[in-house]
């Protein structure tokens, strides 16, 4: 089993809206596993589902082999987007609480705690009540209290909200470093640079339906129309152009560039090479840019939402 | 995986340790023997305002029944007309000026009697002048057929009747005097401690949502553990409160009788007064003697168990209405709809035990609302006193468990499904839905 968690043909309905329908994922063992969709597509539901907060219609889900039972919410570790804790409670206090829910002694909880308090420099908040802090300070411990059990899956829905850039980075570095360590990471954001940065693998849910799902860069090969960025250097630009035209299919380029004269994409038939295009080019003038474009998961993410 | 014992320790722990938790501790017992204080200082300096009323009697029948009391002199006047007397009042400044006309016939004095006042009197005042005239005039009206003084008070009589139920006990007025006092606390308690502590509760499940961390939470415990948690341990901080405003609530009631040399206790109303006074007829001392007997009459064994269980019946099953109203909102003021029915059954209940179990215990409507759910617990302990067959209170128990059961089945779907709803005021069609989810 390279599978950390399996979700099967799970299907959840609330009075006539189905939320989802038939969406089996399966998320491999030490990824970061992106978990995309528009605004109300289900995404949440899947993951409350995952987090046995809402029991599903139909399907199953395992976790590391085994069906979904209670003890498993030890193992996973939860991020909720709608999140906050007890305003009026001490920090600390409400670390240990949080922490023995989950499982872990006291003691344990302690000094766990003080590892990660430590780490992120934030020990003189202990004895600080939630509401003295600032929204960012929050979810800093917030995210220490997510992670504080050492979960075999960790679930971050917007993990990145409400963090400024300096935060959001050691945020990110600390969520890689969890996966070094061995966790599986789902991620669940409409920041698509971080999923471009952090993602291996991809599930899109549409509509209350999966419509795409499996390794970043497969998909990315997929979506790849055989096109390429050209930026060259010639005296007679004009000239250049045309010839391009004659023989490929040219259309309009946008990318940045210093002092390029020629700005072109060109899309390739299935049977020519690109090196036929760049020994063309190298022929016609100076080739001072040449790059494949690749999809964005930004433009894969409307593509496909548009196409459904 | 039970995390119950660590929801319930927060659950205390934050509600005693919350700072408007501690001052309504501590300053509500004092707040209440303020104002207790201050009302029978009033109704004190009220009782010793001094009267003078004017007795115009053109009868003579009258004028021996006026004997000056300690807040009221009387002054009879003699040969005045009405206006002059009247005008002299005035002058006077007196209370008023009690008229009776002359009529010749004794029976007819009745009918002409009245009070000239400046300002409406009080009612006591009034009944009592009505009391000494009515008495004079029985009394003549008695000796003009023939009859002396001393045959009407030999021809006195008081009736106290003996009551003994069939198996032999015997039992007397004070003994339902003390049963009522018992059912009507214990019954008025539970009623109130449901009111302040489910309230109390509603409160919290609403902050969980507005704060957001519901999700988290219930991320890691069953929502049913976490709703039984909060339930459990905010009744504990209340029956902590409860027993800090008792003890407070005695230790300053001595200390302020003693300051201010109030007799706390013996502040009365005009009914309990005249009730005293019936009492006083047949001997303080035997009276009180009674009370005690009656105390110890009380079937003391069953009141407590039957207190503790139905009061725990019954406020968990109003409880978990108000956790399930909790998590149906977004925030306190869209509960009131929800609110009316919860306190309906609770009110009603509080009623049929005022006016119903006092009048007949036994009756039709008392046995019947003892066996409704949601109204038992309360008219219920206030039967008790009276002695209720155990198998009544078997079934009576019966029921409220199952319903308490079916009622935390129904709070936990609601609870459930609505922590996790924001934004919009659900409605009860709605509330049905999410049973289904």
């Amino acid at each position: 089993m390279n599978d950390l968690l399996v979700a099967d043909a799970v299907s959840k309905s609330f009075g006539n809206f189905k939320a989802l329908n038939q969406v089996s994922i399966a998320v491999p063992k030490g990824s970061i596993f992106g978990l995309l969709g528009p605004n109300g597509a289900g995404k949440t539901t899947l993951i409350r589902i995952i987090n046995q907060i809402t029991m599903p219609d139909e399907g199953r889900v395992f976790l590391d082999g085994q069906p979904l039972k209670p003890e498993h919410v030890r193992d996973i570790g939860y991020l909720p987007e709608e999140r906050g804790l007890y305003k009026s409670m001490k920090v600390g206090e409400q670390c240990l609480y949080l922490a023995q829910l989950k499982g872990l002694s006291k003691s344990e909880a302690k000094q766990r705690l003080k590892y990660w308090f430590d780490k992120l420099e934030i020990g003189d908040w202990w004895n600080k009540k939630i509401q003295e802090l600032s929204k960012g300070q929050a979810q800093k411990i917030q995210f220490v209290v997510t992670v504080l059990h050492q979960p075999k899956l960790l679930i971050f829905d917007e993990p990145f909200s409400g963090f400024d850039p300096i935060n959001a980075n050691l945020i990110k570095d600390e969520i890689l470093q969890l996966r070094e360590e061995g966790a599986t990471v789902i991620f669940s954001t409409h920041r698509m640079e971080s999923v471009e940065e952090l993602c291996d693998h991809i599930a899109l849910i549409h509509k209350s339906n999966k419509v795409l799902d499996g390794k970043l860069n497969d998909i990315k090969r997929q979506y790849k129309t055989n096109t390429f960025e050209v930026g060259l250097q010639a005296s007679n630009s004009d000239r250049v152009i045309t010839e391009i035209k004659n023989q490929f299919e040219v259309l309009p380029a946008t990318f940045k560039n210093l002092n390029d004269d020629v700005k072109l994409n060109v899309k390739l038939k299935e049977d020519v090479s690109p090196n036929d295009l760049l020994s063309f080019l190298t022929a016609k003038a100076e080739v001072h840019h040449f790059v494949e474009v690749i999809p964005s998961a930004s433009d894969i993410f409307i593509q496909t939402v548009k196409n459904n | 995986m039970n995390h119950l014992p660590l929801i319930i320790k927060r659950e205390y722990f934050t509600k005693v340790k919350n700072k408007s938790f501690i001052v309504m501790t501590f300053l509500s017992p004092l707040i209440m023997i303020a104002l207790f204080a201050v009302v029978a200082y009033l109704s004190q300096l009220n009782n010793d305002k001094q009267r003078t009323i004017s007795v115009l009697d053109d009868t003579g029948y009258l004028t021996n029944v006026f004997e000056n009391t300690e807040n009221t002199s009387y002054t009879i006047l003699n040969g005045l007309k009405l206006k002059d007397a009247i005008e002299l009042v005035k002058e006077k400044e007196d209370y008023g000026l009690l008229h009776i006309a002359k009529i010749d016939d004794l029976d007819g004095v009745s009918d002409h009697i009245r009070f000239y006042s400046e300002e409406t009197p009080s009612l006591s005042v009034i009944s009592g002048l009505e009391q000494r005239i009515e008495k004079r005039l029985n009394e003549m009206k008695l000796e003009k057929d023939g009859v002396t003084l001393a045959q009407i008070e030999a021809a006195k009589t008081n009736v106290d009747i003996a009551q003994e139920s069939y198996t032999g006990e015997k039992s007397s007025k004070a003994d339902n005097v003390v049963k009522l006092m018992f059912g009507g606390a214990a019954g008025y308690l539970l009623f109130m401690f449901i009111i302040i502590y489910g309230n109390m509760i509603m409160r919290s499940v609403i902050e969980e949502k507005t704060s957001r961390i519901i999700e988290v939470i219930i991320s890691s415990v069953k929502p049913i553990q976490l709703m039984m948690g909060k339930i459990i341990g905010t009744s504990l901080a209340g029956v902590t409160q409860f027993i800090i405003w008792a003890i407070l609530g005695g230790v300053l009631m001595v200390l302020v009788g003693f300051i201010f040399n109030i007799d706390i206790l013996a502040m009365q109303t005009q009914q309990q007064e005249m009730a005293m006074q019936s009492l006083q007829n047949s001997g303080m001392d035997q009276k009180v003697g009674e009370f005690f007997i009656a105390f110890q009459n009380l079937p003391m064994t069953n009141l407590i168990i039957a207190f503790l269980f139905f009061f725990i019946g019954g406020y968990l099953l109003y409880s978990s209405l108000y956790a399930a109203i909790g998590a149906a909102v977004d925030n306190e003021t869209d509960t009131q709809q929800f609110m009316l029915p919860i306190l309906m059954p609770l009110v009603l209940a509080v009623y049929v035990g005022v006016f119903t179990v006092i009048e007949d215990p036994h009756g039709v409507v008392s046995t019947v609302f003892s066996f409704i759910p949601f109204t038992s617990p309360v008219v219920m302990l206030m039967r008790i006193p009276f002695g209720v067959p155990i198998w009544q209170q078997g079934l009576s128990l019966l029921l409220l468990i199952i319903t308490f059961i079916a009622t935390v089945w129904f709070a936990a779907k609601i609870y459930r499904v609505g922590i996790l709803m924001y934004g919009k005021k659900p409605t009860y069609k709605e509330l049905f839905k999410w049973l289904k989810y």
